[in-house]
């Protein structure tokens, strides 16, 4: 349990709660996690699922209505005060008047090992606009500036809210390439993401999270494990996906046309109530759980 | 320091910011100086060149350092400063170096406007000038806690019209476009008001004395109350204990 906590990151019964005009939004409903220092570790949820609040909270940025954090032995204040922390926030405009690299100047100047800003420029593949006044920059270069941002502290913590939305398939590319290359370096990395094949790829852990609580924590292939999840695929036409979702074994049901794809708990069982209830269900395929039949699964 | 020759750079380069602080006090004193050559303020011996010069610097340097306020909420609203609570630099430096940011401001205005009025002809002794400036830059601290605590209570586009209207109405009841005279109600209110003794301070360059005891203290109180109201407003605004 405490494995990480001299040198990673603990998070303790974390609980916030939002008061809005509709009442009360528990956002984060008791989060218990430990990150050992050096891991690469994907926050993974849908919208809503508490991924953002639960950062917020790590970095300092909101205060828990309940529990602890531990970054690096410390607060996290005291971790950003240290320069042990990067980031990359969701959203958010860059400071106007400044040209990308006067920005990143400024920003290096308060961290004792920041990294070299042309270098950085070259690493994000942004010294072509260099000298473009910041308000002036497209959303996907914002995008780069800021993870120029986030690299250029050169913190053992770095922390990115949903990197790569709004970002083309090349720009997502190119980010992890990125990424990849400088996680080798010992880092801990800390993503949120709501898309399954980024935290597939790169994390060597995914905590998945669902209405503010952590509903499962392994390695990619763990988490496909620990559903025991297999699909079944089958064409059948003019049946609703409600009959379907009430098969015994069945976890959720997805319609793609005439076939229907069912993501199972228990396979067997799902597929020989399908045949008994559904006779006419054909082309019946049973394959190995994919993360996306897991997410449905435990985000439901 | 590099964090600090940033900002500078970046507030010289936000051109309507510089414009309202520096431009427009200059500029309605070459209309008021050009047009009023060797009158003086009715019933007094004060040439209305000087008057205005003096009254000119206050309202100027006065906006200057209320713009801090105006910089914090727009990083607020844009969330910078989300992103700036996530890098080493502390509060205190923070907000150090909005207040030094301001009053860099304010004294190029007021270093403009005695040049701008030195050429139209206004000789004052050097102590007047140095004693002017001095409670000139004592009198604007008020002014930095008071822009630091709107920057924290008012959004980015609520916040010029607010600061301009806080300006608008301070410089007004405080005497800074005419006297306020030495009797009646605004006179008691105006003595209440740190712009009153700004507008004191700037009259030490026309020979008046400087605060007596109560100047300071409406000075000290203000400064007090806004720094207080201002780390409040900070503490709520960040979630901070």
């Amino acid at each position: 349990m405490s494995v990480g906590v001299e040198t990673g990151i603990a998070l303790r019964g974390l609980r916030k709660t939002y008061r809005t005009s509709d009442g009360p939004i528990e956002a984060v409903r008791g989060i218990d996690l430990d990150i050992a220092a050096g891991q690469t570790l994907a926050l993974l949820g849908p919208n809503g699922a508490g991924k953002s609040t639960t950062i917020d909270m790590l970095l300092g940025l909101s205060r828990p209505d309940a529990g602890t954090v531990t970054v690096f032995g410390g607060t996290p204040e005291e971790a950003v005060a240290a320069g042990s922390v990067g980031a990359m926030l969701q959203a958010g405009a860059l400071m106007r008047d400044l040209t990308v690299r006067e920005l990143l100047l400024q920003l290096a100047s308060l961290y004792p090992h920041a990294e070299d800003v042309d270098k950085t420029l070259e690493l994000v593949e942004i010294t072509q606009i260099a000298n473009q006044r910041t308000q002036k920059l497209s959303g996907g270069q914002s995008q780069r500036v800021r993870f120029a941002m986030a690299l250029l502290t050169n913190a053992d913590l770095l922390v990115l809210d949903e990197p790569t939305v709004g970002m083309d398939v090349e720009s997502r590319h190119a980010f992890w390439t990125t990424m990849r290359r400088l996680a080798s370096g010992g880092r801990t990395v800390l993503f949120a993401t709501h898309y399954l094949e980024e935290a597939d790829e790169f994390a060597d852990r995914i905590v998945l999270m669902a209405h503010g609580e952590i509903v499962a924590d392994g390695t990619p292939n763990e988490i496909k494990a620990k559903v025991g999840s297999r699909t079944i695929r089958a064409t059948l036409p003019d049946v609703p996906a409600s009959d379907l979702e009430s098969l015994p074994g069945v976890t959720a049901v997805e319609r793609r046309g005439a076939g229907v794809v069912l993501a199972c708990s228990d396979s067997d069982a799902a597929v020989r109530a399908l045949v008994a209830a559904f006779p006419e269900a054909h082309n019946i395929e049973i394959g190995g759980g994919s993360l996306e039949a897991a997410f449905l699964e435990l985000t439901a | 320091m590099t964090y600090l020759r940033y900002e500078l750079l970046r507030t010289v380069r936000n051109r309507r910011f510089f414009i309202i602080s520096l431009a427009i006090p200059v500029v309605i004193y070459l209309i008021v100086a050009a047009s009023s050559h060797a009158k003086n303020l009715p019933g007094t011996g004060i040439p209305l060149k000087v008057y205005f010069m003096v009254s000119l610097a206050v309202f100027g340097s006065m906006n200057a350092v209320l713009g801090a306020g105006t910089r914090i909420a727009a990083e607020r609203t844009t969330g910078w400063n989300r992103q700036l609570r996530l890098t080493p630099l502390s509060t205190r430096a923070y907000f150090g170096t909005k207040v030094f940011t301001g009053y860099a401001v304010a004294g190029a205005t007021i270093a403009l406007l005695y040049v701008v009025g030195a050429g139209f002809g206004v000789r004052l002794g050097a102590a007047n000038w140095l004693e002017m400036t001095g409670y000139l830059l004592v009198g604007l601290v008020p002014f930095a806690a008071l822009g630091i605590l709107l920057g924290h209570l008012v959004t980015a586009d609520a916040v010029g019209p607010t600061v301009g209207g806080a300006s608008a109405l301070l410089a007004f009841l405080g005497g800074v476009w005419f006297p306020v005279g030495t009797s009646g109600v605004l006179y008691y209110v105006a003595q209440a008001l740190p712009s009153y003794w700004l507008v004191q301070a700037s009259r030490v360059g026309l020979g008046a004395s400087g605060w007596g005891r109560e100047g300071w203290l409406v000075i000290g109180i203000w400064t007090f109350g806004a720094a207080r109201l201002a780390m409040r407003a900070y503490a709520r605004d960040t979630g901070r204990a």
